[in-house]
């Protein structure tokens, strides 16, 4: 039997089977603008079989897969994944697309969670809208970032650091420093959620951010404690639904 | 879905429904106060053969014309208070004589100021302590407002006028609390849905005996079906306690959705949940010390220092065998923000899941609200 966690997150939609006997699959797809499509895409790939698989969805577009045996917060999901890449006491920091999360896990299991207000700032949506601003893609925006003196950005609003960001280009400021401001914000952002959460046993990130090494160490700076990563870091939220899937229980159709 | 009766009145429906009530009362005579606080003593305004109406406060409608002359960033229920009043919408506001306002928060007290140009408001001034000399203060404010009641309507209140009033208005507490208090059953007997949404709406009924009979022919058949079809077979969904800032404006967005997610809503530590209704008024006392005693007394968190609300939180974990506590705080409600790091410090360290969500009267943020609570409840497990 497969056992598949799939998380639609808000940007990209990440896919993890486990099979016994078998190498794990992870593979990731653009949400799109329909996370309905993406399902059914990622659907097709897997050759989902109602018989032979049990499937976990997660993230913001979890009620998108309606073939899903069951349906799991990424929160749950996040800290499930996480103990298992991580330990079974830590906490998980979650930058995602629209939301970040920090999630205190204990043996194995969330016991408490903050997510950030309603607004973007501190999310991979602000990254993102500032690297288009400065014509750059993530990967870009990092490597100008790298070795780049920070201009400070202190809107907390993304909409108003926008036009902080325009009035440093107009000013002349240098791209990699903007730049270097703009992560700087994002990681100040959330190492103020992690501090009001609290943090207990190691600190691990998880998602899009976590291929960046240079983001990882403007965090662990702020946090004044070294945040840890993990090549499936950015699954954590899908391998957490694919181990639930494994797990089983009666409430699963 | 939730299961509710067929009968069944939204606060909506309820509210609608007394408009007509109240004017047909109004037409022959009847004098009406409208008040927005549970700090307002309630007998004094009875003993007066007057009534308390309740004022609209809980609809995002009006908060827009409410913010052309107040600041964005305050509390959605004074917002919409003052929203209601000034576009003329709020029928109770229109039939009060005046409206009492009190000195709890900042922002209602200085809303109040505005509010005076609109109908004359009374405001008691609430001190924020509860040692004697706040007693005392206390005290002659209230008979202040008796005062002011007998020069309004050209009246004399006597004291057994007051003891009276008190007699009836603590009778009305007993059944609200007895209605509360199915929640400590196993499964729980009626959805905190309509749990609140009755007893929210029951002030649109002027007359407080017909108000009690209604809550108690509702306690009768709860307790009848329950006793019938559900008990010795206990539930095992979470059993949750509501705190924090009153939430009418935000029932539909959070009780409602916890509840459909799979989760009871079994007790209320607010406002217009069991926060009034614990402490009686003293019927052996003189009238006036026993009303300024009990109303000081009521565990808001405008009090500096609360404690008494912690303990209740405690008592009520054990009374109703509660599994979380969730915390609703309405944007830019100081007090209550800044108290709910002592209220998550005391139910954490109890080893309780404690949930905080601060939140407006918009739908904004329905989804991210529906999230952390599917998530609150897989902690619960």
């Amino acid at each position: 039997m497969r056992y598949i966690g799939i998380d639609i997150g808000s940007t990209a939609s990440k896919t993890v089977v486990l099979e016994d006997g078998k190498e794990d699959i992870c593979f990731t797809l653009p949400t799109g603008w329909s996370g309905k499509e993406t399902a059914m895409a990622i659907c097709k790939k897997l050759d989902a079989d109602k018989g032979g698989d049990r499937i976990v969805a997660t993230g913001y577009g979890r009620v998108c897969v309606d073939y899903a045996d069951k349906i799991v917060t990424e929160i749950t999901c996040h800290g499930r994944g996480g103990s298992q890449l991580f330990g079974t006491d830590c906490t998980i920091i979650d930058v995602g697309g629209q939301d970040t999360k920090v999630i205190t896990v204990s043996g194995g299991t969330v016991t408490d969670f903050l997510m950030n207000d309603k607004c973007s700032a501190g999310t991979g949506k602000f990254l993102e809208i500032m690297a288009g601003r400065l014509g750059a893609t993530m990967e870009e925006l990092f490597a100008l970032a790298e070795g780049s003196d920070p201009v400070p950005i202190s809107s907390m609003c993304t909409v108003f650091a926008e036009s902080e960001v325009i009035s440093h280009i107009g000013s002349g400021e240098k791209r990699g420093d903007i730049a270097a401001g703009v992560v700087d914000s994002v990681a100040s952002r959330v190492a103020g959620l992690c501090t009001r959460h609290g943090i207990r046993g190691k600190a691990a990130l998880t998602g899009g951010l976590c291929n960046s090494p240079y983001f990882i160490q403007r965090l662990s700076e702020k946090l004044g404690v070294p945040v840890e990563t993990h090549s499936m870091g950015r699954y954590a939220g899908a391998l957490g639904a694919a181990l639930i899937a494994r797990q089983g229980g009666k409430s699963f159709r | 879905m939730l299961k509710l009766p067929e009968n069944f009145q939204s606060y909506g429906d309820a509210r609608r429904a007394g408009f007509m009530r109240l004017k047909e009362a109004k037409e022959n005579g009847a004098r009406v106060v409208g008040v927005y606080c549970s700090f307002v003593p309630h007998e004094l305004i009875l003993a007066a053969g007057a009534s308390a109406v309740p004022l609209c406060a809980t609809s995002e409608e009006p908060i827009a014309a409410a913010e052309a002359d107040l600041p964005r960033n305050l509390c959605p229920l004074i917002k919409a208070s003052y929203g209601f009043a000034k576009t003329d919408t709020c029928p109770y506001f229109y039939f009060s004589d005046f409206i009492v306002g009190e000195t709890t928060c900042d922002g209602k007290k200085k809303m109040f100021e505005l509010l005076n140009d609109i109908k004359e408001t009374y405001v008691l001034q609430l001190p924020s302590s509860r040692n004697a000399a706040a007693l005392e203060l206390w005290k002659k404010e209230l008979i202040a407002f008796k005062e002011k009641l007998e020069s309004f309507y050209h009246i004399t209140i006597t004291d057994d006028d007051i003891r009276q009033a008190i007699r009836r208005k603590n009778r009305e507490r007993k059944v609200m609390k007895t209605f509360f208090e199915l929640g400590t059953l196993n499964p729980a007997p009626i959805s905190g849905y309509e749990l609140s949404t009755r007893t929210d709406s029951s002030g649109f009924e002027l007359n407080i005996d017909k108000r009690c009979e209604a809550i108690e022919e509702r306690i009768a058949q709860v307790q009848a079906d329950w006793e019938a079809n559900y008990k010795g077979k206990p539930s095992n969904k979470p059993r949750i306690l509501v705190t924090g800032c009153p939430f009418g404006g935000v029932r539909d967005k959070i009780v409602k959705t916890v509840e459909e997610l799979g989760a009871d809503v079994v007790a209320f530590d607010s406002c217009s949940g069991v926060r009034e209704k614990i402490e009686l008024v003293d019927e052996t006392m003189p009238v006036m010390d026993a009303l300024a005693k009990k109303y000081l007394n009521i565990n808001c968190s405008v009090m500096s220092p609360n404690n008494t609300r912690i303990e209740y939180i405690g008592e009520m974990i054990e009374e109703y065998a509660i599994d979380g506590v969730l915390e609703i705080i309405l944007q830019a409600c100081h007090t209550f923000n800044v108290e709910s790091h002592l209220v998550k410090k005391y139910v954490t360290g109890r080893g309780m899941p404690y949930l905080m969500l601060e939140t407006d009267y918009s739908t904004a943020d329905a989804g991210q609200i529906n999230t952390r609570l599917s998530a609150f409840l897989e902690t619960i497990g």
